[in-house]
């Protein structure tokens, strides 16, 4: 591989990882915080309700993340979603993350104890305040290792946003690969730097996971 | 507005290219099986070389996401003289990076298995291949069946991607299909249908299994 090549292109490749990063940040958080009202709906919302949401995890989880990136990025003009790559992206990602993170707080949410619950009503909280003092404070914390590990399975998912031209990572490589015609070593390079990037997400992932625990089990 | 009769339409050119999306999917969840019980025993064995080699090639291919590894494979194969067919490369890609994943439900499962029963069987006079089996895989099998058809599934999901090299699956289909149609959001939301037909089909015959094999 011809180093220099880097230099030349190092600025729009930086450009790219910070593109990757920032899709993954925020598709990872607005995907969490869709997640937690759909899981929400799904234990308070009437019987109806929770069918319609059923539904959308079922679809969102069944069809493929590119799938549905095309139906919004070259479907959604049609119905006057006229959004640039990156937006799109984002918010594809956002929908793609929402269902897993859903089901993920809910499995969360049933590991609180009823009686914990049932002791809260019987001292006269509110509904309101027994979740947010008592079902997300309990919930999230079971839930913490399922969080990271799909946080760390979206990195891998950004990758896909470079089909919808998306100016990430992947798709500054495939740029430079075309007018270098150095596919092989370029995508080589790509498949390193994302296999490090991974293993020190989930690294420090392990270790934020174990150091939330354990403040809480010597708490308890 | 939306055009019921281009979504209707498209159904025809896509369930032709879903042949290949089911394809890909099932040689690739085959291929994974045979790789990821080698894998999973090298994982498994007494030798340090082979557990790290095992642990490296899990970490890998489990860090890269599986669009990179289809470029490197659709790119590197020429390189070092092998001129397969894009199809081939595609199934390679896909079940190696299945393998992965399914060496790891090999091994969960088979840590599952309580310790007793293959101490038992050693107790009772029972060879260490017996003891394998015999014993250890019937029950680790049966045990990891529904993670499989979960595999499966994802892997028909995956096989979206093997697109970008020109394999005409679903995806690739439904995009020739939208360029002639200009109306991409009736076919794509027709290629989201039979993706799901096809996993629901799955995840239905996921929890059959599950029922059946529950002890």
């Amino acid at each position: 591989m011809e180093w220099s090549v880097l230099q030349q292109y190092g600025p729009s490749l930086l450009k790219g990882f910070g593109n990757t990063i920032l899709c993954w940040a925020l598709g990872t958080v607005f995907g969490m915080a869709l997640g937690l009202v759909i899981a929400l709906i799904q234990r308070y919302a009437p019987r109806w309700v929770t069918w319609i949401v059923q539904a959308y995890i079922e679809v969102i989880r069944g069809t493929p993340f590119l799938v549905q990136l095309f139906v919004l990025y070259y479907g959604g003009p049609l119905v006057g979603l006229r959004l640039d790559a990156l937006p799109a992206g984002l918010l594809g990602l956002t929908i793609y993350g929402s269902p897993y993170f859903a089901e993920i707080f809910r499995s969360g949410f049933r590991a609180v104890p009823d009686g914990q619950i049932e002791a809260a009503r019987a001292i006269g909280m509110s509904e309101s305040d027994i979740v947010r003092r008592i079902l997300l404070p309990l919930g999230l914390v079971s839930a913490l290792p399922a969080l990271v590990n799909f946080s760390i399975i979206l990195t891998k998912e950004t990758v896909i946003l470079s089909i919808i031209t998306v100016p990430e990572l992947l798709y500054q490589v495939q740029r430079m690969s075309a007018e270098t015609f150095r596919y092989v070593e370029a995508n080589l390079v790509l498949a390193l730097f994302f296999w490090g990037l991974v293993e020190t997400i989930s690294r420090v992932g392990l270790r934020l996971e174990a150091r939330i625990t354990k403040h809480l089990i010597e708490r308890t | 507005m939306f055009s019921l009769a281009v979504f209707f339409q498209s159904f025809g050119p896509l369930f032709w290219a879903a042949r290949y999306t089911l394809l890909i999917s099932v040689l690739g969840i085959g291929l994974g099986v045979v790789i990821g019980t080698l894998i999973c025993a090298a994982r498994l064995s007494p030798y340090p070389p082979l557990r790290r080699f095992a642990a490296i090639w899990v970490s890998f291919l489990r860090g890269v996401p599986l669009l990179v590894q289809l470029l490197v494979f659709y790119y590197a194969l020429p390189v070092i003289g092998l001129d397969v067919p894009a199809m081939v490369a595609a199934v390679v890609t896909v079940g190696i990076c299945a393998s992965a994943y399914i060496s790891e439900i090999w091994r969960g499962a088979i840590a599952a298995l309580p310790k007793g029963q293959a101490e038992a069987a050693v107790a009772i006079g029972m060879t260490p291949v017996d003891v394998w089996t015999r014993v250890i895989l019937p029950q680790a099998v049966t045990l990891s069946l529904p993670a499989l058809i979960n595999e499966l599934i994802l892997l028909v999901k995956a096989s979206s991607l093997v697109s970008v090299v020109g394999i005409l699956e679903i995806t690739r289909a439904s995009q020739a299909q939208a360029a002639t149609t200009f109306r991409p959001l009736e076919v794509y939301i027709a290629a989201a249908c039979i993706y799901l037909l096809i996993n629901l089909c799955l995840a239905a015959l996921g929890r059959y299994l599950e029922h059946r094999t529950a002890v």
